[in-house]
């Protein structure tokens, strides 16, 4: 293991497009640009007709009567669909991906403002929408259960009666760790510090929001959908289970993207709704939500109420860390994550210490809000797990009056003790922290900015040094423990090589932004030296690329990746064979120079790849055993999962007067193990760090005590723009990975993991004057001004 | 896709035409200017209207900033970004500038008019705080082209609620141009291009070192934006003074009504109202005195 310690990439020129890895220009970028992306809005089908969809107004109700009638003589409605009739069908009500169920139109209840209830199809979107109005529910208005921490109390209304037995709001418990041995070092310790904290519910808020463009052809039996999706082999096979067409008639299409972020993750109502509309009117069906729709029903993030403690010497030496959390999962249990892990990655949350033990204990209850639970990059949970480890380390530093980043220094996991296994049993593949660290340190001028907080605050002034240290788990994983609803996440690729030289590249996963058609490229590129804009990259098409589970969790290359390297190198292996045969010399003579081989000791005998894929496929005998073709496909299995670092520092100043935060710095070390195209790499750094500048002072999906949703547009829930964001100083080491074939780690989300615990330990920290040991996100300047008047309470 | 009801839309071609529309449809009609607060409220089906009279083709007759003797006239048409560019208005009237700045985003501010943004009668609305502080009046034209001059006083009703009467229009505004002015304005907000938590302008008047008058206008800190005439009462006549900026302050906390909601608690944002005060009486103080 090598760990490169470096602050900046040599840059390669742009224009001389590097063979392999490298700065290279986004090659999806020229249309994005020019306004020549294809959105699932932009797919207009001959004949199509158009859906939307009613959704209840308030939180929880019991359906009396829906009259429809009204809105089926209104122009340009084609049909109008109720639950009742779903269920005629066996429709109303489908699988999540936890194994719960989610009604597709409600009829017995609904269970949060904005669930579906029924649909028009119209000839245009206008009629669609005109024609909701008409239709006539009649609710029964129940009582609501808002507040998670008042579900479980006895007499609490129940909100999932469709189960069978079901008498109270319980979703499921679960923990990790070993609990008496962990209450057995908090007995002994010098030190314990506990902290309740809330990670505050969240939306994904994608640019583009959910939607679909369904087509189901009667006379051939096929389905083709286009859809919002970041995992469309695992919708393809989700609606043959569900709808009962049989899946070789289904093509999920996932066109461009436009942000996912977790948020597309799931299946919606909305899609099925898409899809029985087709089946009904034999007409191509478009729906596409609104933004309140997007931001009220669809998959929220977070939502996690944490106890968090910690032991430790009076010397600083971390023992051990114990939590308590209550989870908020919404109406039906829709998170998103491997099923034996109901709670996602939390389990990482002894984060990057090592540590004697460690206890979890998680209860997850039923509220009436929007399912989800899913990703917003949060790679399964880890984004909660992180925040609670690295406050909570900041709260110990606090009470034992050490330096925060000396107390971090002092008990990381050393770079011998890798692999790692915690005490909740994550094997940390690889990982060199303490260089991380220094490298952010030495970025930040850390103690000059002491020095200069010192100078501030004998002026009165508010100036806060906040460090996140976080390490992820991604690139889920190994089959062997990881599934989604019984598909293994294993990822396959195909790659072929033209007859020219040229070559295409078939992947599972869909890219949302993550610029995919360059980084795998890239992959191929390094391993059989073709360049880069020389391969095509397909991807997002059921039908044209292999099965696989799609982009999330920071998944693609650490298992995608993986499998395209290693396709390229199955090609290569067989290229190296017809080389041989070409130059007439045995296979062991040859050796590769990056998209040449040459005889060993004769260097002016050689042929290009280009050269072996024209034989591979022309006339001319090939070596004994060799078919022809240039072509290779495979399914990577990961053995473990990845285990990305970084170092955040955040500055912030905050105006005494008004309490508003100013981020005036934010220094980033990231380690993803091997680079690929530092750029993109760099981008989805610089973009989890706006997000994690959103939900540490602004985003939050609030509900008030009906169960109004109080977050259903961008002007109530509040996205950063880039004033509240300073410019972002990047750096970086490198540990690559021992298990990945290119040493490659998952980087999507690490800045939303690492950024916002960095952001609230700044203010706590400027806010020390005052007395403030922890106060919770989102840190509006209202929140700052009560922390600092020592009311600081939690935001739910 | 968010749209509104089906309504009906026709463009006026005078400010006469636009008024004998608004007669003949009567108030199932509506006026629309910059639309950036009509058209969100109709989109998300909050409001409907049957007729729309659009007036943005009257940019010539009503968008315009005249700077006369004693008097600076602005039509109602103008939009935000005209007012936040113009050198006439910032030399005399800073607080203009500095209220545009922080009035929503650069794509608004190009469609959105000052009058649009008084007859919508937001209570989280900055340009009727600046009005309030500046001491403007309002020119409302009628059917028949009778004109009436009503104070920024009389012009707020109640929240969302104006003088501008059935078949009425807003012209202009009037801005009384006094010596020894000084105006400035601040705003709170969660995020640049949010509403304010809470606004505050001022503007002072001196006289050989002297107040001779000062108003306060607020925002987003009750029903209504009007000035607070006992700050104006505490402040005429005296010297500017640290403590008499933290006179003022106190008065402006305890005169509003703010509730508490997303955008923050009622104790937060009357600290603001006072806090908001003093920072913007002391720097008008400083314009007037450069
Ligand atoms: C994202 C966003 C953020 C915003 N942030 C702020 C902010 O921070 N501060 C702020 O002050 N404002 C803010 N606004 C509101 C913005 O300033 C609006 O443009 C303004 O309030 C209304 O002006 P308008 O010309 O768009 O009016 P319109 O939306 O066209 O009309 C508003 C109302 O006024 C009536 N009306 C318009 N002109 C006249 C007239 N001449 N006579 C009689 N009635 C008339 C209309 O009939 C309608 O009822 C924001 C708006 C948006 C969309």
């Amino acid at each position: 293991m090598t760990t490169v310690h470096e602050r900046v990439d040599t840059f390669h020129d742009n224009d001389q497009k590097p063979v392999g890895y490298g700065r290279m220009l986004r090659k999806e970028d020229p249309r994005f640009v020019r306004g020549r992306g294809r959105f699932v809005d932009d797919i207009r089908l001959p004949g199509m007709l158009h859906l939307a969809i009613l959704r209840s107004p308030v939180a929880h109700a019991r359906i009396l009567s829906i009259d429809t009638s009204a809105a089926e003589a209104s122009p340009g409605v084609k049909a109008v669909v109720t639950g009742a009739m779903l269920a005629e069908q066996g429709l109303a009500w489908m699988p999540t991906l936890s194994n719960d169920v989610q009604a597709v139109l409600a009829t017995d209840k609904v269970r949060f403002q904005g669930q579906e209830v029924a649909f028009v199809v119209a000839e245009d979107g206008y009629a669609a929408r005109d024609a909701l109005e008409l239709i006539d529910v009649e609710y029964d208005v129940l009582d609501p259960v808002v507040d998670a921490r008042r579900a479980l109390e006895p007499g609490a209304p129940v909100i999932r009666d469709d189960l069978e037995g079901k008498t109270d709001n319980h979703c499921f418990d679960w923990e990790t760790g070993d609990e008496a041995a962990t209450a057995a070092v908090f007995a002994r310790a010098d030190v314990v510090v506990s902290q309740d904290l809330v990670y505050p519910r969240v939306h994904p808020a994608p640019m583009e929001t959910c939607g679909a463009v369904a087509d189901f052809d009667a006379v051939d039996g096929k389905l083709r959908l286009w859809s919002t999706t970041q995992a469309p082999h695992a919708h393809r096979t989700l609606y043959a289970l569900v709808a009962g067409i049989p899946e070789h008639k289904i093509q999920v299409i996932s066109p461009d993207i436009g942000g996912g972020f977790g948020n597309k993750v799931p299946i919606y109502p909305g899609y099925v709704c898409a899809i029985v509309a087709s089946i009904v009117t034999g007409k191509p069906v478009k729906w596409m939500e609104d933004r309140s729709e997007n931001l009220i029903s669809t998959g929220f993030a977070r939502d996690y109420i944490m106890r968090g403690e910690i032991a430790a010497t009076r010397d600083g030496r971390i023992l051990a860390i114990r939590t308590n959390v209550l989870a908020d999962h919404g109406a039906f249990n829709g998170t998103a994550a491997p099923v034996k892990y109901p709670a996602g990655f939390f389990g990482v949350f002894t984060g990057s210490y090592d540590i004697e033990a460690a206890y979890c204990k998680m209860t997850a209850v039923f509220t009436n809000k929007a399912p989800g639970g899913v990703a917003y990059a949060c790679s399964f949970r880890i984004t909660e797990a992180v925040y609670l480890v690295e406050r909570i380390v900041d709260c110990l530093a606090d009470e034992l009056g050490m330096d925060p980043a000396e107390l971090r220094l002092k008990n990381f996991i050393r770079p011998e003790q890798f692999p790692y296994t915690t005490k909740t049993g994550w094997v940390y593949d690889s990982g060199d922290y303490e260089p991380t660290m220094r490298l952010a340190m030495e970025m930040a001028g850390y103690a000059d900015l002491r020095r200069e907080q010192q100078e501030k605050r004998a002026r009165g002034e508010l100036m806060g040094i906040g460090i996140a240290f976080f390490t992820e788990a991604v690139g889920a994983g190994p089959r062997k423990n990881m599934d989604i609803l019984g598909l293994g996440m294993a990822d396959g690729c195909e790659l072929r090589v033209h007859p020219t030289g040229k070559a295409v590249v078939r992947l599972s996963v869909q890219s949302q932004g993550q610029g995919h058609e360059t980084t795998f490229a890239q992959i191929v590129a390094e391993e059989i030296g073709i360049p880069p804009d020389d391969i095509d990259v397909v991807h997002g098409d059921t039908d044209n690329t292999p099965f696989g589970l799609g982009t999330y969790g920071s998944r693609s290359t650490p298992v995608s990746g993986a499998a395209a390297a290693l396709v390229a190198r199955k090609v290569r292996d067989k290229a190296r064979i017809i080389a041989s045969g070409m130059l007439e010399v045995s296979v062991a003579d040859l050796e590769w120079d990056k998209g040449s081989f040459r005889v060993k000791g004769d260097p002016g005998k050689s042929v290009t790849i280009q050269d072996v894929a024209m034989r591979a496929h022309g006339a001319g005998d090939l070596p004994e055993g060799v078919e022809g073709g240039l072509e290779a496909q495979i399914c990577y299995n990961p053995s473990n999962l990845t285990y990305p670092h970084g170092a955040y520092i955040c500055v912030v100043d905050i105006d005494p007067g008004t309490a508003q935060v100013k981020v005036r710095r934010f220094i980033a070390v990231d380690d993803c193990g091997t680079r690929i195209n530092p750029m993109i790499i760099e981008g989805q750094v610089h973009g989890g760090l706006a997000d994690g500048v959103g939900m540490a002072l602004m985003e939050m999906i609030a509900f008030d005590e009906d169960g109004n949703c109080l977050g259903a547009s961008l002007m109530d829930y509040l996205l950063p723009t880039a004033l509240e964001v300073p410019d972002w100083e990047t750096g970086f080491t490198v540990t690559p990975s021992p298990h990945h074939p290119i040493g490659a780690k998952g980087v999507g989300e690490s800045a939303t993991v690492g950024s916002p615990p960095a952001i609230v330990n700044a203010i706590v920290d400027a806010l020390e004057p005052f007395g403030v040991r922890h106060a919770d996100m989102p840190l509006t300047p209202s929140r700052v001004w009560d922390a600092m008047r020592g009311n600081a309470r939690p935001p739910i | 896709m968010q749209v509104p009801a089906p309504f009906e839309y026709e463009r006026a071609t005078s400010v006469d035409h636009a008024i004998s529309l608004m007669e003949r449809l009567g108030s199932t009609s509506r006026l629309i200017a910059g639309g950036h607060s009509l058209l969100p409220m109709m989109k998300l089906r909050l409001a409907s209207f049957d007729y729309l009279i659009d007036i943005n083709d009257l940019h010539d007759e009503l968008g315009y900033i005249e700077a006369g003797p004693g008097e600076m006239r602005i039509g109602a048409l103008t939009r935000h970004r005209e007012l936040l560019e113009s050198a006439t208005l910032t030399a005399a009237f800073p607080i203009f500038a500095d209220a545009e700045r922080v009035i929503a985003d650069p794509v608004v501010r190009n469609r959105g008019t000052l009058g649009g943004s008084l007859c919508q009668a937001d209570p989280s609305e900055d340009l009727s705080a600046v009005c309030t502080a500046l001491d403007a009046s309002c020119v409302i034209r009628g059917p028949g082209g009778a004109e009436r001059l009503v104070s920024m006083e009389e012009f707020h009703v109640g929240p969302y609620e104006t003088a501008v009467g059935d078949g009425e229009i807003l012209v202009e505004i009037r801005l009384p141009v006094r010596p020894g002015c000084g105006s400035a304005y601040e705003k709170v907000e969660r995020r640049a291009g949010d509403w304010a938590v809470v606004s505050a302008g001022a503007a002072v008047w001196l006289d050989g070192g002297v107040i001779s008058d000062a108003r306060v206008g607020l925002a987003a800190v009750g029903p209504n934006t009007t000035g607070i005439p006992e700050i104006s009462a505490a402040l005429r006549g005296q010297e500017p003074s640290e403590s008499l900026f933290e006179q003022a302050g106190a008065i402006a906390a305890r005169s509003c009504d703010p509730a508490t909601d997303q955008r923050g608690s009622a104790d937060y944002k009357r600290h603001l109202a006072d806090e908001l005060t003093r920072r913007t009486l002391r720097r008008a103080v400083e314009r007037a005195r450069s």
